[in-house]
């Protein structure tokens, strides 16, 4: 039988995604990719994986899944969630585990993620990624063109998604060590492409709002809920690009900011889009966040898209080898059950 | 030389607009800058997505600073009108039957037209493709004839067929995918406009369409043969145009 995860409960909308597909815009292709590229990159990271490989993007609840390969290692990074690891199909309890750790699974073992808390996002890397083929370069799903990731739509019961390796490495796990994927409030934007559609009051008072993410958002558009920002005289454009960040308001005011399925164009006046070193904090924040934007220079956005990547640089420099404890002890532990099965670096 | 405004659009687009209507004049200088920009091969230019009236361009500022890529953009735009827009004709089949034309009754009614009339005015012209964008591969084609300009549906459907050939003011668009839609929708294309097993567009920007109608059995004939993968429309010639 060919390894695989063979999916018993997609949870709340669960896709395949890397980085996403750039460089078909033009053809009205969706950028696309992971709403947190660096939680996937520090998925990937603790799975031994390029950067860019293909992973899961649990939203909201998690998925539950069957392990159909000799064994594998899998990684989980973003939000907070209660991963439990059965033995078996019937099994009533198991191992609990955090994410921003890697981990080494056996055939016939079920995983299941819980509700996830403090973010909208978690990402499950499995080491050596899924044998789907890209499309334009890329196994991002991209629901709305239905194409690429999983028969490009999210994840339904009874998937079974092949893997690359039949196996796991023989190595240690690892966690990551302070790598900061906590939420923020505040997001830094340039102002503009279409500031001259609002007065300059107007444009302060978004610069000083406080909004709330609605529960309409979704991977094309976080919706925002607060004061109403009033456009100067019209609300319609001639249609032209947007730029993932774009900050469009439409007729009844309240903003919405474009994710990473944004299309490809748009007829909505945008008051400002957020810097590219902040998307990745952006798209991992939840239904209900309390959000606020600052105006940044070019200048300024340029300084930090340096730091952060660097600081992109510096996640595989974050993992810590999770020691594992000698077998004899451990089997003993978990016969007395005295241990959950975390181990933990000091230990 | 025409003007335009170069806007920040995030650390890493700058839009370049030409203004903010919709006609071939401005069309052509976007599509030529994107074609010039292109033949350049600049590093760091990531992509550009050319519309109506704008050329978006996405790029790395880590390797072409801002100011570095507007100076690139002064450059293209200073050979503008010495450079011919290239593109492909296309004469593209489409049914008009009812079958498909769920609207063309109720556009015939609000237009004062025929049905008959509605088809020969929509497949009359030569078409311009401004843009591609909303989903892969569908092309924003223009102008369509005045009398026939109409906006919007009130309540958009929620799910067309995918190949639905529909109008919305000057425009007309072939839906490539099954999509929630407010166009009126007059007929069906045999031809997928995007291809899922190569993910090519069959149209590109600058490319002239002229939308031949085809009857409901040569519509099925055409179907089956694209679905069996032995029909592949070509495009009848090239065409080169330089900027007003």
């Amino acid at each position: 039988m060919n390894p695989a995860l063979r999916i018993l409960s997609p949870g709340l909308s669960t896709t395949v995604q890397d980085l996403g597909r750039p460089g078909y815009q033009r053809l009205g292709v969706a950028l696309g990719g992971a709403l947190d590229p660096v939680a996937l990159r520090a998925a990937n990271s603790l799975a031994g994986n390029p950067g860019n490989t293909g992973v899961l993007e649990a939203a909201y609840i998690g998925p539950s899944f069957v392990v159909d390969a000799d064994d594998a290692r899998l990684a989980f990074a973003g939000a907070d969630a209660a991963i439990e690891i059965l033995d078996d199909l019937n099994a009533t309890g198991g191992e609990t585990i955090e994410p921003m750790r890697s981990v080494r699974v056996r055939r016939g073992q079920v995983i299941r993620v819980g509700s996830l808390k403090h973010g909208a996002t978690l990402y499950i890397a499995v080491e050596g990624g899924f044998d789907i083929a890209p499309v334009l370069g890329s196994v991002a799903t991209d629901s709305r063109g239905k194409m690429g990731g999983w028969q490009g739509r999210a994840l339904i019961a009874g998937d079974v998604l092949p893997l690359s390796h039949a196996t796991a490495m023989l190595r240690d796990e690892y966690r990551i060590d302070g790598l900061d994927l906590s939420a923020r409030r505040c997001f830094r934007a340039v102002p503009g492409p279409q500031s001259d559609y609002f007065a300059e009051d107007e444009i302060a008072r978004f610069f000083a709002a406080e909004y709330t993410v609605s529960a309409e958002s979704n991977r094309m558009g976080m919706r925002l809920e607060g004061a109403p920002i009033r456009h100067r005289h019209s609300f319609n454009i001639i249609s032209d690009a947007i730029a993932t960040g774009s900050i469009q308001v439409p007729g009844d005011g309240q903003p919405i900011v474009l994710l990473a399925d944004h299309q490809t164009t748009g007829g909505y006046p945008k008051i400002a889009t957020v810097i590219s070193a902040d998307l990745s904090a952006l798209g991992r924040l939840p239904i209900g966040a309390q959000v606020s934007f600052a105006p940044i220079t070019m200048e300024e956005a340029a300084a930090e898209r340096r730091k952060f990547a660097a600081a992109l640089d510096e996640i595989g420099g974050k993992l810590v080898r999770i020691s594992p404890p000698s077998v004899a002890v451990a089997s003993r532990l978990l016969e007395c059950n005295l241990i959950s099965g975390v181990y933990d670096a000091a230990a | 030389m025409l003007e335009y405004k170069v806007l920040a659009a995030g650390d890493t687009a700058l839009v370049v607009e030409f203004g903010d209507r919709i006609d071939r004049e401005l069309s052509t200088a976007v599509l030529s800058l994107a074609q010039g920009l292109e033949a350049e091969r600049i590093a760091g230019i990531v992509e550009t997505v050319p519309t109506f009236r704008s050329l978006m361009v996405h790029y790395e500022p880590l390797v072409l600073p801002q100011e570095c890529l507007v100076a690139r953009i002064d450059e293209q735009m200073k050979k503008l009108t010495a450079r011919q827009v290239v593109g492909h004709v296309w004469h593209l089949p489409v049914c008009y039957d009812t079958r498909f034309a769920i609207d063309l009754d109720d556009v015939a009614r609000r237009t004062s037209l025929t049905a008959q009339q509605v088809v020969e005015r929509h497949s009359g012209p030569t078409y311009h493709v401004y843009m591609l964008g909303f989903l892969p591969g569908q092309a924003y084609m223009g102008e369509v004839p005045a009398e026939l300009a109409l906006d919007r549906l009130q309540t958009p459907r929620t799910k067309i067929p995918a190949g639905s050939l529909a109008i919305a003011a000057t425009m007309s668009c072939v839906f490539p995918l099954e999509t929630p839609c407010g166009w009126h929708i007059i007929g069906r294309c045999p031809i997928p406009l995007w291809d899922h097993a190569r993910a090519t567009a069959l149209l590109a920007p600058a490319d002239k369409v002229t939308f031949v109608p085809v009857s409901a059995r040569e519509y099925d004939t055409l179907v089956t043969r694209a679905s069996e993968g032995v029909l592949r429309l070509e495009p009848v010639s090239e065409f080169a145009g330089a900027v007003a």
